[in-house]
């Protein structure tokens, strides 16, 4: 199990890959359509990449729920315990 | 008392598309003119569809004149006759009438009556399906050639102001002939549903609401109009403002964008990969990928999860076409073959997804 640290450092690497946004960017507090300017069919890919790297199952009506990095990095966690 | 022998069908061994035809009607739809109806820009629709035109057919241009079009090409191109015919399968969700089909018309308009005709709705799976079908009904011997077409006049069922799908639809026709072959030319087609998710692409009201909407208008006339007025008017106003009032009238598509792209991408990588497997090919093998022109993302991320080499041609006609549902495979394919005329002969990857859900892929010996 991931610490939510780890969480988040694995995230922004996803999101670099997708965007080409430098990992430091990719904060707790952002918003991920307002601060990192990611749209819908981005965020499906990061969403499916996350799932992927941290094992976990993050539904479609779940995903917008996801309005900030810190959600994305709470539910993540705690899918995995 | 004996038995008397029946006799069956002979089954052929092998299929193959022996030519394609298109119609592409001349009304162009540019980003500038969507962006009107809905508060967007031509780069914000370019970097999330990979769109910059569509066509669209005028109003006095129906489905079946389209597929007519279409249909003569493909049978010019495959050098078959249309009295040739043994079975005329159109695939399309826009053709007006739940019955009569555009199939019977469209084949007695060709020449090839009496020919069996029939309809498929498999949206934009339509085309796979129906070389699913062609394939099956020339392996078994009912039929020597199948024409199969796909065509869409999605602009009759679109909301302009609506953003999730309307901006992407054009309006088109494909067409192919399937004929016994001495080789082997298309390979088994992996194609299913998942009506679980039927409401991800759907048509925003059924015609039953349209008939109740319209009889309520009536029953509630205009004050000073006389009897039946308000539906006149209504109707009338629905023509004038393509935007408000024919959205409360009239069945147009909406779609769930994000769950539809997830679906597509990495389902539908995996069915294109069912495919490659089940023709005993790998990717390396292949000449073209051809995937139902949905949107660019879908496209690229597909190319991606499949990891095509670099030497395989990889349609992307929605960039001038729009999506054009069924017909969005066999007009990508027409282009592909008339700009790459080296294609011919080559193994391309053909899939096709959408509204129900459905899906449908085949490898294909290109004409």
């Amino acid at each position: 199990m991931a610490s939510n640290e780890e969480i988040l450092a694995g995230l922004a690497e996803i999101v670099n890959e997708e965007t080409g946004l430098a990992p430091e960017s990719v904060e707790m507090d952002k918003s991920f359509t307002d601060d990192l300017d990611i749209d819908s069919i981005s965020m499906m890919t990061i969403v499916v990449n996350a799932e992927e790297k941290f094992g976990v199952r993050i539904p479609d009506e779940e995903v917008k729920n996801l309005k900030t990095v810190g959600d994305a990095v709470t539910f993540i966690a705690g899918a995995q315990a | 008392m004996s038995t008397p022998a029946l006799q069956q069908a002979p089954l052929r061994e092998y299929t193959r598309i022996y030519g394609v035809g298109a119609y592409r009607p001349e009304v162009i739809v540019t980003n500038d003119d969507v962006v009107q109806w809905i508060d967007s820009s031509d780069e914000w629709i370019r970097q999330r569809t990979g769109i910059v035109t569509r066509h669209r057919a005028p109003r006095d241009v129906s489905v079946i004149d389209m597929a007519e079009a279409a249909a003569r090409d493909a049978l010019a191109s495959a050098g078959i006759d249309a009295k040739q015919l043994g079975a005329v399968l159109v695939s399309t969700v826009t053709h007006p009438h739940a019955t009569p089909s555009a199939s019977a018309q469209l084949a007695d308009r060709l020449g090839a009556t009496p020919a069996p005709a029939y309809d498929i709705s498999a949206a934009c799976a339509g085309y796979c399906y129906g070389i699913a079908q062609a394939d099956a009904l020339v392996h078994a011997g009912t039929a020597e050639y199948v024409l199969v077409v796909g065509v869409e006049k999605l602009s009759d069922f679109i909301d302009n102001s609506d953003r999730t799908i309307s901006f992407l639809l054009g309006d088109g026709a494909g067409a192919v002939i399937v004929g016994p072959s001495e080789t082997a030319g298309i390979g088994p087609s992996v194609w299913g549903s998942d009506g679980s998710k039927h409401e991800s692409i759907r048509m925003t009201r059924s015609l039953l609401d349209t008939r109740d909407y319209s009889l309520g208008a009536l029953a509630t006339p205009a004050p000073g109009a006389s009897e039946g007025g308000a539906a006149d008017e209504a109707i009338d106003g629905a023509a004038a403002d393509p935007t408000a009032e024919r959205a409360a009238l009239w069945p147009t598509m909406v779609q769930d964008g994000p769950t539809v792209f997830r679906w597509a991408v990495w389902e539908m990588a995996k069915v294109a990969q069912q495919a490659l497997d089940a023709a005993g090919i790998t990717s390396e093998d292949l000449a073209a990928f051809i995937p139902h022109q949905a949107n660019i993302r879908i496209i690229d991320e597909m190319v991606k999860q499949l990891k095509l080499p670099d030497h395989v041609s990889v349609a992307r006609d929605i960039v001038d076409a729009g999506n054009t549902s069924a017909a969005s495979i066999p007009l990508a394919m027409h282009r592909l073959l008339e700009e790459q005329p080296e294609l011919s002969g080559g193994l391309a990857l053909q899939i096709g997804f959408g509204a129900g859900l459905v899906f449908g892929a085949q490898v294909v010996v290109l004409p």
